[in-house]
């Protein structure tokens, strides 16, 4: 019976390993659950929430998630959060509906629960908090361009595919606020198909057809990439500017060869700082999340809620040769 | 000068019932359970509440149904690798149906006809045409999870019956689930068939000495024929029991659930390479995994971690009987 006696006994050692948690039951404890664990958007989201937590003062962060981006994992870390009962669960979804009986079980249980980056459907959450809006992302992406031309210039747009979804609904809300930037003349729009060699081909061609041009604007992580190149390969670093929307990660080198001089895109260590700041409103505070609500989110000023209880944080946040280096490892 | 004659007693069992019960490794396992229960109670002072203990067999209950199948069929000498992907692919249909206006029976009916399906094609291939099992399971693995991700590709079926939600939702009694029912009602037949049946004993020869079996006059090929289709079968009941607690069908559903329903199996004490091993073992088994994950889970270990943690589990549980014993042997020497 050695066997029994040496494998308890390990067992019993592992468990004391694993410590005793400090059990810190004052603290306000909020879960901010990531799609999987080891993703740098993630790891800088949790960054903010410490952020947050430390402003705050009394606010536990519990950063977790699943191994693999699966509703089931998440299911799995939802339950265990539930078991703890955490104060608030804050999650960005792996799966809009499959989330909702979990999520709905630990609004029943009294647990504050809200959804940020990717969204759970109304009735399994009380807010939602997207990181910017189409209004906003379509007025940043104009004026990321129009701010290098100050005098006024000739702008093309290289999107994605002519039925994408998102990059048709910015394109329109830029359009609508054109009149904000006078001097600034979009001459062309051409679809890359989000195709690493066609957005190429299609840039070269912009900057054939149109020998002015100012700048190009892709608001599209694949497009600004490939524009990037285009502009280096063609010599025309310095008089045509890339912008538009794009990864830190993936364009740091067209930040140092001067081809874009900024792009914006959201900010996840903003994200996890606010989704931290409107768990703890909602769960301390009293706050209601109900269409309409104002609800406070320290500074980064306060959420305005939807009819669907959905919210905007702020204008893309915009990177440049100041701080790309700070995030181009994160994500 | 008479010969008295002189009786010797020869013992048909080597050790008596109680002593083989207790070096058993469904013993050992017992033991490691309620040593990890207890390590648990002390680590989190959550972990001793019956509703946290109820939401936590839903780690494990639809993974075991489809393990109690596993099991025999790798008794047999066989496996199958594509026990997720028919999940995937009998989900799929099921979401199919309910576009199409299926009540909750239809999507039973139909979860449970696919997973037979599959299981039958896999048994086709393995039984009749003669091929390696772990080679037609692993192209059937791609294959059906393959045909799921065409129909919905980016997409997700959403929107079932109400009613369909009792399976993975609903509650017997108080903390007993539905899932946890039908767990013991499955572990109960697979138990019977396997310890009590002919069918069970015609296994366990099959899996010791496939040829000697089929001059013993047991049809080998059927049997293994059998096998497959019950764990295509259990894999609809757990497709049937997953879709219904997600509430929606996504092709991306239970994947790598096949690797932990067969580390399961293999905890269980049942051997890889076909002919030993017990239901009760891997009723065991079901419940060290869901009692470490769970216990993990309240710690806020992350999953990365925690597959380090059942890994070494796994091949300590394996490993300790096996040193135990070259370790008894030395001494002797």
């Amino acid at each position: 019976m050695s066997a029994l006696k040496k494998l308890t006994i390990s067992f019993a050692l592992a468990g004391a390993m694993l410590g005793a948690p400090a059990f810190a039951q004052d603290d306000v404890r909020i879960a901010i659950v990531a799609k999987a664990l080891g993703i740098g958007f993630f790891e800088a989201a949790a960054k903010g929430a410490e952020e947050a937590a430390d402003e705050l003062g009394n606010v536990e962060i519990i950063y977790t998630g699943p191994t693999d981006t699966t509703a089931e994992g998440q299911i799995e870390v939802i339950n265990s959060l539930i078991a703890q009962n955490v104060d608030a669960i804050a999650i960005s979804a792996n799966d809009t509906d499959a989330l909702v009986p979990a999520l709905k079980r630990a609004m029943q249980r009294g647990i504050t629960v809200i959804s940020w980056d990717s969204g759970v459907a109304p009735e399994g959450r009380q807010l939602h908090l997207n990181p910017s809006s189409n209004p906003l992302i379509g007025n940043m992406i104009i004026k990321l361009a129009a701010d290098h031309l100050p005098d006024g210039g000739e702008v093309a747009l290289l999107s994605a595919t002519t039925t994408s979804t998102n990059q048709n609904i910015w394109m329109e809300e830029m359009n609508a606020v054109m009149g904000n930037y006078p001097g600034i003349e979009v001459v062309a729009t051409v679809y890359g198909d989000d195709l690493a060699d066609k957005s190429y081909r299609e840039a070269i061609g912009l900057m054939q057809s149109y020998p002015e041009l100012d700048a190009i604007i892709a608001p599209t992580s694949v497009g600004i990439v490939a524009a990037a190149q285009a502009v280096v390969d063609a010599g025309k670093v310095g008089q045509v500017n890339v912008t538009g929307l794009g990864l830190p990660s993936e364009m740091a080198g067209a930040i140092e060869s001067g081809a874009s001089k900024s792009f914006a895109i959201w900010n996840p260590i903003d994200l996890g700082y606010s989704a931290t700041m409107l768990a703890y409103e909602l769960s301390q505070n009293g706050a209601e999340a109900a269409p309409g609500a104002e609800i406070p989110m320290g500074r980064m000023g306060n959420l305005s809620l939807d009819e669907k209880s959905e919210g905007a944080m702020a204008d893309p946040f915009v990177y440049d040769a100041s701080n790309i280096d700070d995030f181009k490892s994160i994500f | 000068m008479t010969d008295t004659p002189t009786t010797r007693h020869i013992p048909d069992r080597l050790n008596s019932r109680a002593v083989r019960i207790f070096k058993s490794w469904e013993a050992l396992l017992l033991a490691v359970a309620i040593a990890i229960f207890v390590v648990n109670s002390f680590a989190s002072p959550y972990f001793l509440n019956v509703w946290n203990l109820s939401d936590a067999t839903f780690n494990f209950t639809e993974k075991a149904m489809i393990a109690f199948a596993m099991a025999l069929l790798i008794i047999s000498g066989e496996i199958d690798l594509s026990v997720a992907s028919i999940i995937a692919l009998a989900s799929t249909a099921m979401g199919l149906a309910m576009q199409h206006g299926a009540g909750t029976p239809e999507l039973v009916a139909i979860g449970l006809t696919v997973g037979l399906l599959c299981g039958a094609f896999n048994g086709f291939f393995v039984t009749i045409l003669g091929l390696p099992s772990i080679v037609v399971t692993i192209g059937t693995m791609s294959l059906f999870r393959g045909v799921s991700y065409i129909i919905l590709g980016d997409d997700s079926f959403r929107g079932y019956p109400s009613s369909f939600a009792w399976f993975g939702q609903g509650y017997i009694y108080w903390v007993f689930t539905v899932e946890m029912l039908l767990f013991v009602i499955i572990a109960i037949i697979y138990a019977v068939l396997l310890h009590k049946s002919n069918f069970g004993r015609a296994i366990y020869a099959i899996g010791n000495n496939p040829t000697g079996a089929l001059f013993s006059g047991i049809r080998v090929q059927r049997v293994k024929f059998i096998l497959f289709l019950l764990t295509g079968l259990m894999s609809g009941v757990a497709a049937v029991c997953l879709t219904s607690r997600l509430g929606s069908t996504r092709p991306s559903i239970a994947s790598g659930m096949e690797l932990e329903v067969i580390t399961m199996v293999v905890l269980g004490g049942v051997n890889i390479l076909g002919g030993s091993g017990t239901i009760p073992g891997v009723v065991i088994a079901a419940f060290v995994m869901g009692l470490v994950t769970f216990g993990l889970g309240l710690l806020n270990v992350p999953g990365i971690v925690m597959s380090i943690f059942i890994g070494l589990l796994l091949i300590g549980v394996i490993a300790l009987p096996r040193l135990w014993a070259m370790a008894a042997a030395r001494r002797k020497a």
